[in-house]
């Protein structure tokens, strides 16, 4: 396996188990209070509509010209990951509210109580919360698998790493019979944020038509340098955040 | 033409997301690298120092909301 065919397996495989871990949430809410098999039902069915689109766009984006592909997916790859790094960045900061999933899922199970039940033996409420919530975050997953897979060109890589990240989180959420709530979500995110901050740079350079130095090999001190630059501009921004001293001391009335 | 517009929006909010500045910076960034890298000169360079630009911007846009606010963002 290359490293680039690493950092693809990676990527795919953490953004995968974020988003799976949300999900999960989602479904264990409507689930454990509702039904199972509705909820399980919604989960089939929003796993189908994800694999339709990634078989149906995969082909298409893989039969674009490479630097085409590469130009537009690096753009795309990028804009992408500075969202997420962005996000990342603020919540490690303290900027932004960490996910909480024990809270979520306190939520999503009160709500699927107060929700009236329509007649007949299937429950349409757990179908289609399952059904929206696997869908919206499988969503961001099925768009990295596409993207990064087709500039590898090596969908079904990108795919494998999906499933077996879905796989690890259903193992653990069914072993736990509760939401995954010490999973560290933020740092699986700013790693993702990284690397798709990474890849994109660096295929969306080469497809504008630049040579990195070093060919792939740049991508050894790309990553480790978007790492460094987020982990320091989080610390920055946490150091703006909090009072300095003498300032503290005059808030809390102290000499 | 009203139908497509919340798939546009949809679409739009996916990828870009709720700072507009930074996409627009990156698809600049990529225009720099082309003509840059069409006059054979070393235009690697470009994309890092938009990225570092884009990201400290985007942060310190967001930060200053924030102090506005009075409170940090919930979480999505």
């Amino acid at each position: 396996m290359s490293g680039a065919e690493a950092g693809l397996a990676l990527s795919v495989f953490l953004a995968c188990a974020v988003e799976a871990v949300e999900a999960l949430t989602i479904v264990l809410a409507v689930g454990t209070t509702r039904s199972w098999f509705a909820a399980i039902s919604g989960v089939a069915a929003a796993a189908l509509a994800l694999a339709v689109v990634v078989a149906a766009l995969g082909p298409a984006l893989t039969s674009l010209p490479i630097g085409v592909l590469r130009v537009a997916v690096g753009g795309l790859l990028l804009i992408f990951g500075l969202q997420w790094l962005r996000k990342a960045i603020l919540r490690a900061a303290g900027l932004k509210a960490l996910h909480d999933e024990l809270g979520a899922f306190t939520e999503e199970a009160a709500a699927a109580r107060a929700a009236g039940r329509a007649p007949g033996d299937f429950d349409g409420y757990s179908f289609a919360i399952a059904f929206k919530g696997v869908l919206l975050e499988g969503l961001e997953v099925a768009f990295i698998v596409l993207t990064f897979g087709a500039n590898q060109h090596d969908v079904g890589l990108a795919a494998l790493a999906a499933a077996v990240a879905i796989a690890v989180v259903i193992a653990a959420g069914v072993a736990m019979r509760a939401p995954l709530a010490r999973v560290p979500e933020n740092t699986m995110k700013l790693a993702v944020g990284v690397m798709l901050c990474s890849f994109g740079m660096f295929w969306g350079a080469e497809g504008a038509g630049a040579s990195w130095p070093g060919g792939d090999a740049a991508l050894l001190a790309i990553v480790p340098a978007t790492l460094a630059l987020s982990l320091a501009m989080a610390a920055s921004l946490r150091r703006d955040r909090s009072p300095a001293p003498d300032s503290a001391a005059q808030a809390t009335g102290g000499a | 033409m009203n139908k497509l517009r919340p798939v546009v929006h949809a679409v739009w909010e996916f990828v870009v997301g709720d700072d507009w500045r930074t996409a627009i910076g990156v698809a600049l960034a990529i225009v720099v690298t082309a003509l840059l890298a069409s006059t054979g000169a070393p235009a690697w360079w470009v994309l890092p120092v938009a990225v570092t630009g884009l990201l400290a911007a985007s942060l310190r846009h967001a930060a200053k909301t924030q102090a506005a606010r009075g409170r940090e963002s919930p979480p999505d």
